[in-house]
């Protein structure tokens, strides 16, 4: 009911939920209801593209939360989206079973061809999807950590992190198929992954987990720890000389924002297929940023408009004009730190202000 | 490291070829000691080498060798080298200069140069692998007795594989009359390796003794035959005592092997060091001076690495002082293109250091796909120039390679240069003054804007120059600066932000540390223990190794 309240609370709100609840519920339906050759019916290709964007809305908007209302800007963002991914892959790999190319019942294929001869100890438990759930959630939550360092310090070292875990993770002997990572999917909870059901109850859960996530935020924000993070964003020492302990709140925001991104890798790999080392890179985790800058950073919905409008152009220009697209995302960039400080969503805010002086 | 495939080029020389170039030597070195024979001598001699069985051919080089003609090495040399070709339309010899379809050929006897002729016109003169082996030994026997003490050192070594009696009594008789201590070392060290065989107890433990501080290869594999043992466990050296000696000598040879591994990691970790130091000694400045995150700054150093490419293609023949163009070059180029970042973006964005790193960020991803597009995204190879390629050869363990040596003096006359320019000149010290407080320095008459657009021009600049040491060792190609950021940000982190000794200190730890985890750990865990440490040590102690003391800290 309180969330109910909540988001009735502004008219954005309300819009960006009725258009997210419609998007999760009526391409789904559509493509359920309707035969192959109707109008209405979206093809495989789309269904995962826009459950793709969806997961990545939620990325955006779990980085928003950190850096929009808590002026972190962790420039590694990416690694926890890339961790939750390798445990939904890692359970995804298990449901495999027999049925990869060298047909062994207990490793996957990359440890057979690596002539591994049992599974790694952290392997265990993947079979079980409560527990892969449970890992996407833990995985990045356990990785975050508190620190003092603050500012570009910190940038500069979420930043090394992606980088140390990206170096580790193309390592064959991680365990976690090196170059190629994980692929090759079959199951999901015993459907297959492949079915056009499936592919549009994934789409169903992304927009779902977007606006429990989302409502989640605003929640948070509007409490007393999410005015304490603000304060922190604004005035750090201020916020520590009256007493609060400032790292504990980061803390706790960096974790819940680290634990959303896992969430979104974990709707991400079974959609799209494949997790692997590159999704660590850390210019995955500074598109993030300019997702989130670009749609205007401390909205929450300024960073899910940005990171469905970054990676619709780039679907868009990557297909039409490859060399173009990191013109365009480096333009971006400039752009937006110099012009738009607010983004899109602050530009629009101020267009309507002006209209009703 | 790659070695660039025009370094190769450059150094090999094929084997036959060296051969020739001493034959040619020898000509002029031998015609002093040695009476000429008479042409007609020669051209019989010659003309049995050329015809007839291999019997008689062999008959013919015993006798070229007894005329002590001078010109009878540089024949052997070319007939060992498959260089000796006979006419078929005249009954005369000659020495070919190329090995293409058409050979530029010299007379054999008079040496001056008889046209060129085509395969069809020749025939060549072969030889059976024994007799080929026969002539080596003595074209090695004629230049042992050569007057330059270069080629009787080759010679020396060249024949220590192959030692047998007549061998020995040759270098026993050579020694009574060489002057030249090096060969002198080299055939006494040959004959102390031959006694540690076999013989006189005594005489042998002697050699041992007096062999075992020497840094030789050689030595070490001979003594390691006395230690070991056929299949059943028996030692094949049945003497104890000269078995012990040996084993001891190999200890000690053992230890020294490690000393060198270990002076050779130092020197690597202190090369990687110094590229690690150049390339975050300008973000040191732009970063710790002026409070700006360059993330360009990976992309001005590519700039610098293809500066040196394009220079170096405009002046392809020569590549050392297209090195030397490059630096200069590479440096203004960078800082032009670092002042255009500062004037036209940096400057609105003084005081908020997260959308610096994002503006600039964006400046990155633009160069990178700028030089993709003009260059072709894929890696260009930089050539070396001959005199930093090869390598220092101190002992047959130890030899550090010459690009890396002349990097690590780069980086230090770039360190020491900076350091003047900071300390000794005007923009030096208004660079500090605005460092230490910008608004106090604005009120004293320091032209702030301008100074922040010198500094991050000469931050650009050193960007720009480490790009073209970069070239000289690594890839040149659009994703050069990005292999870098991570890596110098660290440095400059680790060091203590606005602190250049500390940033040097960094550099040079850091590289060490990693070369001595990479024999432990591979190489990529390497990287990775090391950028956990840091990111480790950062938590623990956020302002680096050298933090900054006093009100400049606040700032």
């Amino acid at each position: 009911m309180k969330l109910i309240s909540l988001a009735s609370q502004d008219k954005t709100t309300s819009a960006l939920l009725t258009v997210l609840l419609l998007v999760s519920i009526f391409i789904p339906l559509c493509n359920l209801l309707t035969a192959a050759d109707s109008p209405l019916h979206f093809s495989a290709y789309t269904v995962s593209l826009i459950g793709k964007y969806l997961t990545f809305a939620l990325l955006g908007l779990s980085l928003d939360l950190v850096w929009g209302y808590c002026g972190i800007l962790a420039l590694g963002h990416g690694a926890f989206f890339a961790l939750g991914g390798y445990a939904m892959g890692m359970y995804l790999m298990r449901q495999i079973g027999a049925r990869g190319v060298y047909g062994d019942p207990l490793l996957p294929d990359f440890m057979v061809f690596l002539n591994w001869k049992e599974l790694p100890w952290y392997w265990f438990g993947f079979n079980n999807f409560g527990f892969a759930l449970l890992m996407v959630v833990l995985a990045p939550g356990v990785l975050a950590f508190r620190s003092r360092v603050t500012g570009v310090y910190l940038s500069i070292i979420t930043q090394a992190l992606t980088y140390a875990l990206l170096l580790a993770f193309f390592r064959n002997e991680m365990g976690f198929g090196g170059n190629n990572g994980l692929t090759d999917f079959k199951d999901i909870l015993g459907y297959n992954i492949q079915s056009e059901t499936v592919r549009s109850m994934l789409l169903l859960l992304s927009g779902g987990a977007l606006i429990v996530a989302f409502l989640v935020c605003r929640w948070i924000v509007s409490t007393k720890l999410g005015r304490v993070v603000t304060a922190i964003r604004d005035q750090e020492s201020r916020v520590r000389f009256l007493g609060y302990r400032v790292e504990m709140f980061k803390l706790w925001i960096f974790v819940f924002a680290a634990m959303l991104a896992g969430v979104a890798g974990a709707l991400y790999v079974p959609q799209v297929g494949i997790i692997n080392p590159s999704e660590f890179s850390p210019l995955n985790s500074l598109e993030i940023v300019i997702w989130v800058a670009m749609g205007g950073r401390g909205t929450l919905y300024g960073a899910i408009v940005g990171a469905v409008l970054v990676n619709y152009s780039k679907t868009l220009l990557t297909g039409l004009l490859p060399d173009a697209w990191l013109f365009i995302l480096g333009g971006l960039f400039i752009v937006v730190t110099l012009l738009l400080p607010d983004g899109i969503v602050g530009l629009l805010q101020r267009k309507l202000k002006g209209q009703m002086a | 490291m790659r070695t660039l495939p025009g370094n190769t080029m450059n150094t090999f020389v094929p084997y036959p070829f060296t051969h020739f170039c001493a034959g040619l030597l020898l000509l002029f070195c031998l015609s002093a000691q040695a009476q000429p024979a008479s042409g007609q001598q020669l051209q019989d001699v010659l003309i049995h080498l050329s015809q007839g069985a291999m019997s008689e051919r062999e008959q013919a080089i015993k006798q070229l060798v007894e005329l002590k003609d001078p010109r009878g090495l540089p024949i052997l040399q070319a007939l060992l080298a498959g260089k000796l070709l006979a006419l078929k339309t005249e009954n005369k010899l000659v020495i070919a200069d190329g090995d293409d379809q058409n050979y530029a050929v010299r007379d054999a006897i008079s040496d001056e140069p008889n046209g060129m002729v085509s395969a069809e016109q020749i025939s060549k003169i072969n030889l059976t692998n024994k007799l080929r082996g026969n002539l080596r030994k003595i074209i090695g026997e004629l230049e042992l007795n050569a007057d330059s003490p270069a080629i009787r050192l080759a010679a020396v070594k060249a024949m220590d594989k192959d030692v047998d009696e007549r061998l020995i009594t040759l270098f026993q008789q050579r020694l009574t009359v060489e002057q030249d201590g090096k060969v002198k070392q080299a055939i006494q060290d040959i004959l102390l390796l031959q006694k540690i065989s076999g013989g006189d107890k005594n005489q042998r433990i002697q050699a041992i003794n007096e062999l075992k501080d020497h840094d030789s290869q050689d030595v070490f594999n001979k003594l390691k035959t006395l230690a070991e043992k056929d299949a059943d466990g028996h030692y094949l050296e049945t003497d104890s005592d000269i078995r012990n000696i040996a084993e001891s000598a190999i200890a000690s040879i053992n230890n020294r092997l490690r000393l060198y591994s270990a002076i050779e990691t130092v020197f690597f970790g202190l090369s990687l060091g110094a590229v690690l130091v150049l390339s975050a000694i300008g973000l040191a400045i732009t970063f710790g001076v002026m409070g700006v995150i360059n993330m360009a700054h990976g992309e001005l150093m590519m700039i610098g690495a293809y500066t040196t490419y394009v220079i170096q293609q405009l002046m392809p023949n020569q590549l050392g002082l297209s090195i030397f163009l490059a630096i200069p070059a590479a440096f203004t180029l960078s800082a032009l293109v670092g002042i255009a970042i500062e004037r036209g973006i940096i400057r609105f964005l003084y005081g908020r250091p997260l959308e610096t790193l994002l503006a600039t960020f964006g400046v990155s991803l633009f160069l990178q796909q700028a030089v993709r597009s003009i260059f072709s995204p894929l890696n260009r190879s930089v050539a070396t120039p001959e005199w930093m390629s090869g390598s220092w050869q101190i002992n047959d363990f130890l030899s550090l390679t010459w690009n890396r040596f002349y990097i690590l003096i780069f980086c230090l006359l770039v360190f020491v240069l900076l350091m003047q320019i900071l300390k000794r000149t005007k923009l030096g010290l208004e660079v500090r003054a605005v460092a230490q407080n910008r608004r106090m320095a604005k009120a004293m008459g320091i032209p702030t804007a301008r100074v922040d657009a010198m500094t991050f021009g000469l931050g650009s600049g050193i960007a720009g120059v480490a790009g073209v040491a970069l070239s000289q060792i690594t890839n040149v190609g659009p994703n050069l600066g990005q292999a870098y950021i991570v890596d110098s940000f660290m440095v400059v982190v680790f060091g203590g932000v606005g602190n250049l000794l500390g940033t040097l200190v960094a550099g040079f730890s850091l590289g060490i540390a990693n070369k001595f985890l990479e024999p432990l750990a591979g190489a990529v865990l390497a990287k990775i223990l090391v950028l956990v440490f840091i990111i480790l040590f950062i938590q623990k102690r956020p302002r680096g190794l050298f933090p900054q003391k006093g009100r400049a800290a606040d700032a």
